[in-house]
């Protein structure tokens, strides 16, 4: 929408020619349009995203339980006692988070690292041409074409003990499990949710991934296969340093999404998750859809992004400072 | 020109942007003062299935008041969310349903029209309300949030069949019974009894009943938390052993929260079942009425000092309205024509519930075992859930935390006094 605009402005008057005095007194008007077309955003930005993020800032300093919930303003200020309780890991509630923490920290190492390694080999194998190769591409793009809720709710048909088709391979086909495992709930459900948030993020890495190699150009590969370079070289030497950039943005979005994610573990478990895969954001839509304390609740959603922005910035200065180094 | 269109299309944007925003606020009744938006709980087999019960009735209502309902049939495990959305917000629908369970939880948000004498007036009267049903619709000592619509009670179901060909002539009657009975009963494909593990509601609701037999309480009189103490303990542990050392539950029960365990038993794979009212559910599963039979939920055989006789809570379903409601009195009206006794008997015998109204309880409708047990059941040995603001949080933290014990049970680990304690105070220290 915004580029056919622009091509109308500047359609209409030629290109913009900085120089020439009959352009010079329409420049300053000329310049507005940027921001009459950035306004719908930031009003949308400010709507959606900013102002309830300061509200749910400022809830977080409130008691806020059923009994205010209606007019949410007149919850008693308890400043920074929510903080204290969710962050008391001596505490039970301090204890759950700090848990539900290093469930989902582990999660996400294991889901983006894995989903990086799958997609990112999967990329580098079907760089080159070969019959079926469209074919095995599309099929690889489907789990990120599928919408979520129908592609969760198969998974938690696959994963059940007695009718599942996951137990019927593994210990009616193959025999490779003795006794059928639960997967949805006790010790395997994290595997089992490992399992469906891999498949539904390795897509996009080897899209991702796929586009970066696109702008590799061939003579690099050219020169290092006359210099002698292997197929492992020539990934470790030409491949890899030259996907760097899509690397450093995939991988940061892909943190932030797996972190985040809040459909696969609910559509999966449904509302209360096993204590084994109690990823923080259902934790907190526990504590404040379930259990009705939504200051608490608060409190944790704010702490888990000024960790969220910490990690982030950390991320961005380090590989700024890399990439300048280099 | 192309600035004016620049204009045009930003205010476009920002009407749609707008627009968005506030897809929650059109609220069907805005316009005119003849329709109602009412949230229908899901008491038939399906969504569906409600919605071809209940559109019938909601016809008749509108021919004899011209008041129109919009109705929509909401899950239970989206129910309680959805209601504290639409208190929190003053946003959504005129009538609902609610647990009545949740009663002094969502009265406690202050988004519910109280029916005080005035009100219940306009419905017909304090007294054409069975007493006890009413006392489950609001916090003690003020007025209802809600009147009762459904009353349900839990009983024993057993399959006839099952029990005559393993020689058993009646129905257990202590827990130990069931714990001897089920252990015949288990085999070749079959368990003895088939419970929902997973679905934190149902573990709260028999976790309230186990803990009555031992003298227990889930909140002391000042409304604060007791999870922990050893009657509720030794109550928690006596529920799960029935799968963990009597192993009478097959062990996939601890992953059931879509009522697989009515399935399993309409289907023969359980012989036993604890359920609310489940007749309706049954027949839709092509189980036939004669073919199971209906006792009451068992006691212990020696029960602790301080052990009540309780074998059920007071179940029911309960309609309210929404104090942001644009039309209290249709809204009123439609309570009066849904509780009135044409429309008691119509729906409780569809559904196989109990009319909580007294007129209407003694139509001949509501004489068949399966009713019968759960009237005697109501009349005598039910009792309420706490009635505190806290309880929907009780429903929540101790059902998550027997969901956790069902899973260790499950998976071959040992469900201990101590680790029963230490769930329960987890959940405990989880209330404010």
């Amino acid at each position: 929408m915004a580029t056919t605009t622009v091509h109308d402005a500047t359609g209409r008057d030629g290109p913009p020619r900085a120089g020439t005095p009959e352009n010079r007194p329409r420049r300053p008007r000329r310049s507005l349009l940027p921001y009459l077309l950035l306004a719908p955003a930031v009003v949308l930005e400010l709507a959606i995203h900013v102002v309830p993020m300061l509200v749910g800032a400022w809830m977080s300093l409130l008691q806020l339980t059923q009994f205010h919930i209606r007019d949410w303003s007149t919850a008693p200020f308890v400043g920074a006692e929510n903080y204290r309780m969710v962050l008391d890991f001596d505490s039970a509630a301090g204890a759950e988070l700090l848990h539900s923490f290093q469930v989902t920290v582990l999660y996400t190492v294991c889901s983006v690292g894995l989903s990086w390694v799958l997609g990112t080999t999967a990329a580098v194998l079907l760089q080159r041409p070969f019959r079926g190769r469209g074919l095995l591409r599309a099929l690889f793009l489907t789990p990120y074409a599928l919408p979520v809720y129908t592609a969760v709710i198969t998974w938690s048909f696959l994963f059940q003990r007695d009718n599942g088709l996951v137990n019927h391979v593994l210990v009616d086909q193959l025999h490779l499990l003795g006794d059928r495992p639960f997967w949805l709930i006790g010790d395997n459900s994290f595997v089992a949710l490992l399992t469906v948030s891999i498949w539904r993020s390795w897509p996009f890495a080897f899209l991702c991934v796929m586009a970066g190699l696109q702008n590799i150009p061939a003579d690099l590969y050219e020169a290092a296969a006359m210099d002698g370079a292997g197929f492992w070289r020539r990934l470790r030497s030409v491949t890899l340093p030259m996907l760097r950039p899509v690397n450093l943005v995939l991988l940061l979005v892909l943190f932030l999404w797996t972190f985040n994610d809040f459909n696969t573990p609910y559509v999966l478990f449904g509302g209360s998750a096993p204590e084994q895969a109690d990823l923080v954001s259902i934790h907190i839509y526990r504590s404040s859809f379930k259990t009705w304390d939504f200051g608490s609740g608060s409190a944790m959603s704010v702490a888990l992004l000024l960790f969220l922005l910490l990690v982030t910035a950390g991320y961005l200065l380090l590989t700024n400072r890399r990439r300048n180094d280099a | 020109m192309s600035r004016r269109r620049l204009a045009i299309l930003t205010a476009a944007v920002l009407a749609a942007a707008s627009l968005t925003a506030c897809g929650g606020s059109d609220d069907p009744s805005g316009g005119s003062a003849k329709t109602l938006t009412y949230w229908a709980s899901n008491q038939g087999a399906s969504l569906e299935a409600d919605k071809q019960i209940l559109q019938p009735e909601l016809d008749r209502f509108e021919q004899q008041t011209g008041i129109k309902v919009n109705v929509e049939v909401v899950p239970w495990s989206d129910l309680l969310n959805r209601l504290l959305a639409a208190a929190a917000s003053g946003q959504g629908p005129d009538v609902v349903n609610i647990g009545n369970t949740w009663s002094a939880s969502l009265q406690a948000t202050g988004a519910m029209v109280e029916f005080d004498d005035a009100t219940l007036a306009k419905v017909g009267g304090r007294d054409r309300f069975v007493p006890a049903a009413l006392a489950a619709a609001g916090a003690p000592g003020e007025p209802p949030a809600a009147v009762p619509l459904y009353s349900l009670a839990y009983a024993l179901y057993y399959n006839k069949k099952a029990f005559a060909d393993a020689g058993i002539t009646t129905p257990p009657a202590t827990w130990e019974q069931v714990a001897e009975v089920g252990r015949k009963l288990t085999g070749g494909g079959r368990w003895g009894l088939a419970v929902e593990g997973a679905n934190p509601s149902e573990n709260a609701h028999h976790a309230f009943t186990f803990s009555q037999q031992h003298g227990g309480e889930w909140f002391d009189s000042a409304g604060k938390p007791t999870f922990d103490t050893p009657q509720n303990v030794a109550a928690v542990k006596r529920y799960v052993d029935l799968m963990a050392t009597d192993k009478i539950i097959n062990p996939s029960n601890a992953e059931y929260a879509q009522n697989q365990s009515v399935s399993d038993f309409a289907n023969g794979k359980a012989a036993m079942l604890l359920w609310q009212a489940v007749g309706a559910n049954l027949k839709s599963q092509n189980m036939a009425a004669d073919a199971y039979g209906v006792a009451p939920v068992p006691f212990l055989a020696a029960p602790p000092a301080g052990g009540r006789k309780v074998n059920s809570m007071v179940a029911g379903i309960n309609i309210a309205v929404f104090k942001h409601t644009r039309n209290p009195d249709a809204a009123l009206e439609f309570v009066k024509f849904m509780t009135s006794d044409a429309e008691q008997v119509t729906l409780n015998r569809t559904y196989g519930s109990l009319p909580p109204v007294t007129t209407a309880a003694g139509d001949p409708a509501f004489a068949a075992p399966e009713q019968k047990v759960l009237q005697e059941t109501l009349a005598t040995t039910a009792a309420p859930l706490p009635q505190v603001p806290d309880e929907s949080t009780f429903e929540t933290l101790v059902g998550t935390a027997i969901k956790e014990l069902f899973a260790d049970a499950a998976s071959g680990k040992p469900v201990t006094e101590e680790s029963v304690r230490h769930k329960l105070s987890q959940a405990q220290q989880q209330m404010r």
